[in-house]
């Protein structure tokens, strides 16, 4: 495998950061090279915010933003719009929290020419969590959409950055999403 | 075999599980952007117990770096964070942790300078620090600063040497970024730095004074004896590489060369754009130009037998350089260095291209680097270098 970029979308305090991380560190856990970055700025709760992961099978020596992402990650529907396909590779996968269907996303997007995985992830964020914060649900959409990581490594990695009393929620979060992912 | 465990560490994390794991006695640390996340993790490691060490809650980083003067003087193993304003304001006292010749280490992510106000990443802190007789290595991992923490505790406290050491990683792009991290075990890396005080230290069975009054009889002789000590941190800092490699498998040298070996041009890079320079290096490569990189690790003291070895073949080389030099001939403060190991012998010189980068965070793309890689080529072939520091990504 070469480089593969990703960039999350999503608002403060929805926890892009956050996935972000955890994806990295399942890759590093699973034995691949990772970085996890924020966008680095002032972080304010309901702000978009962007966040940023590199895996390879080799080490990583860029230090640039990402630009040309293979995959995008989408956790609030109020931000699908061309702005955030911006570089997205031809070809490349967006990973949408939405009710919508994939032709809609893609419409709203403004391209035919990527993949989309969709998946009501504030749904499952609310039936799991109690609570409509989605990163561990579009966590799963993007395991099973990408399969740059195994959903074991995952889990792992989310048991370590969730707050204790929340793992089995986040857990069944990650699970649910996973099957529910619809592909096009 | 020495056990190691991966984890996936940001360098801020990195820098404070490496003075962890060399068994620091006394930390004391003030907050600032983006070296927050170590002085947390820091106070955390003392908080539950993982550390064993007196964590001083101080009011500046004038005191910060005044409370670790006075426990270094006393035979601790001695620590903090710090970056940009904070390290500014320091530095009246690191010059004393010089002076004194305690062996202090400090984790620096370095950032921008006021005015105007940014928290975002550059070298405009520790470029100041150039003179105060600190040893400053720069490092373009995670990794690399979690293991020269370790190296620069060995480089700090070897009694030729006895001086404090800084270690330099970039602020956001580096400090925030998670990678990852073979950690070694805490009893390992105290065989490579036992727990032993080699320095002069106040005790009251044995009073002596410190930092006392260096009339024009004796103040030169002082400085004269910490440049000694300097010039041999070079070979310190090398066996501590050379050893830390041995035991942990993992060396750098005092610089890193990178496809220099048919080289006509050369670009001189540190800290994370180190990094990218190198994926530039390749996509340059492969249109055809002869261009290799050298990573500069250590900047206190300079290895400049080791750079003027590296550049001996070397047509042209570009010097890329993060934070102005105000009012200088050339913006930055390596290359200057660069240019001064010449000052005896001209003749064995390469032309020397400034360049000045990544002032303030402005991002620098893959492509950027190529395009310097190109136009040292057409240096080397004859076109003018101009009289001063060409600066990438500015809108002019």
């Amino acid at each position: 495998m070469s480089l593969v970029e990703i960039r999350w979308h999503g608002r403060g305090g929805q926890g892009a950061v956050t996935a972000s991380e955890i994806t990295a560190i399942a890759a590093i856990d699973q034995g691949k090279y990772a970085q996890a970055f924020p966008s680095f700025g002032v972080e304010r709760r309901g702000a978009p915010v962007e966040a940023f992961t590199r895996i390879d099978d080799k080490p990583i020596y860029i230090r640039t933003k990402v630009y040309e992402p293979d995959i995008i990650v989408v956790l609030d529907p109020t931000l699908l719009g061309p702005e955030i396909a911006r570089g997205l590779k031809e070809n490349g996968l967006a990973v949408v929290n939405t009710d919508k269907s994939p032709e809609e996303v893609k419409k709203l997007l403004g391209r035919d020419d990527i993949k989309v995985a969709i998946v009501d992830a504030t749904k499952i964020a609310l039936e799991t969590l109690k609570r409509p914060i989605v990163n561990t649900a579009i966590l799963g959409a993007f395991v099973k959409a990408s399969g740059l990581v195994d959903l074991d490594h995952v889990l792992k990695a989310v048991k370590s950055k969730v707050p204790p009393r929340t793992v089995e929620a986040n857990l069944e979060a990650v699970r649910r999403a996973y099957e529910e992912v619809v592909i096009a | 075999m020495v056990k190691m465990v991966r984890k996936a560490l940001t360098t801020n994390y990195a820098v404070a599980h490496a003075a962890k794991d060399s068994d620091v006695d006394v930390i004391a640390a003030y907050p600032i952007t983006p070296s927050t996340p170590a002085a947390e993790k820091l106070a955390e490691y003392v908080a539950n117990g993982e550390l064993d060490a007196e964590y001083v809650h101080v009011e500046s980083e004038h005191s910060a770096a005044s409370a670790l003067v006075g426990a270094s003087a006393v035979g601790a193993r001695a620590f903090t964070v710090t970056a940009s304003q904070g390290l500014i304001y320091m530095s009246e006292v690191l010059y004393i942790a010089s002076g004194l010749r305690l062996p202090i280490v400090l984790g620096v992510a370095s950032r921008a300078l006021s005015a105007p106000l940014s928290i975002w990443g550059d070298m405009h802190d520790i470029a100041p620090l150039r003179d105060a007789g600190l040893i400053i290595y720069f490092v373009s991992s995670a990794q690399e600063a979690y293991d020269s923490v370790i190296q620069a505790f060995k480089v700090a406290e070897d009694p030729r040497v006895h001086l404090p050491a800084i270690v330099d990683y970039d602020g956001f792009i580096m400090s925030h970024v998670t990678e990852p991290v073979d950690v070694i075990d805490r009893e390992d890396v105290l065989k490579y730095i036992p727990k032993k005080v080699t320095w002069n230290t106040l005790n009251p069975k044995q009073p002596i004074s410190i930092g006392t009054v260096g009339d024009p009889d004796y103040y030169y002789e002082f400085k004269y004896q910490q440049q000694v000590a300097m010039e041999n941190a070079v070979k310190v800092a090398e066996e501590a590489d050379k050893e830390f490699e041995k035991m942990f498998g993992r060396g750098y040298g005092l610089i890193e060369e990178y496809r220099m070996d048919d080289a006509e041009v050369a670009m001189i890079a540190y800290g994370a754009h180190a990094g990218t320079a190198r994926v530039a290096v390749d996509k340059a490569r492969e249109e055809g130009i002869k261009v290799g990189l050298i990573k500069l690790r250590l900047w206190r003291p300079f290895p400049t037998e080791h750079l003027m070895k590296a550049l001996e073949n070397v047509s042209v080389v570009g010097v890329l350089d993060r934070a102005m030099a105000l009012g200088a001939p050339r913006q930055g403060p390596v290359v200057k260095d660069v240019i001064s190991m010449y000052a005896s012998d001209p003749s064995k010189a390469p032309k020397v291209a400034s360049y000045a980068l990544a002032i303030g965070q402005r991002d620098v793309k893959i492509e950027d680097l190529v395009a310097v890689a190109k136009q040292l080529d057409e240096f080397a072939k004859g076109k003018e270098i101009p009289n001063k520091t060409i600066c990438i990504g500015l809108r002019e």
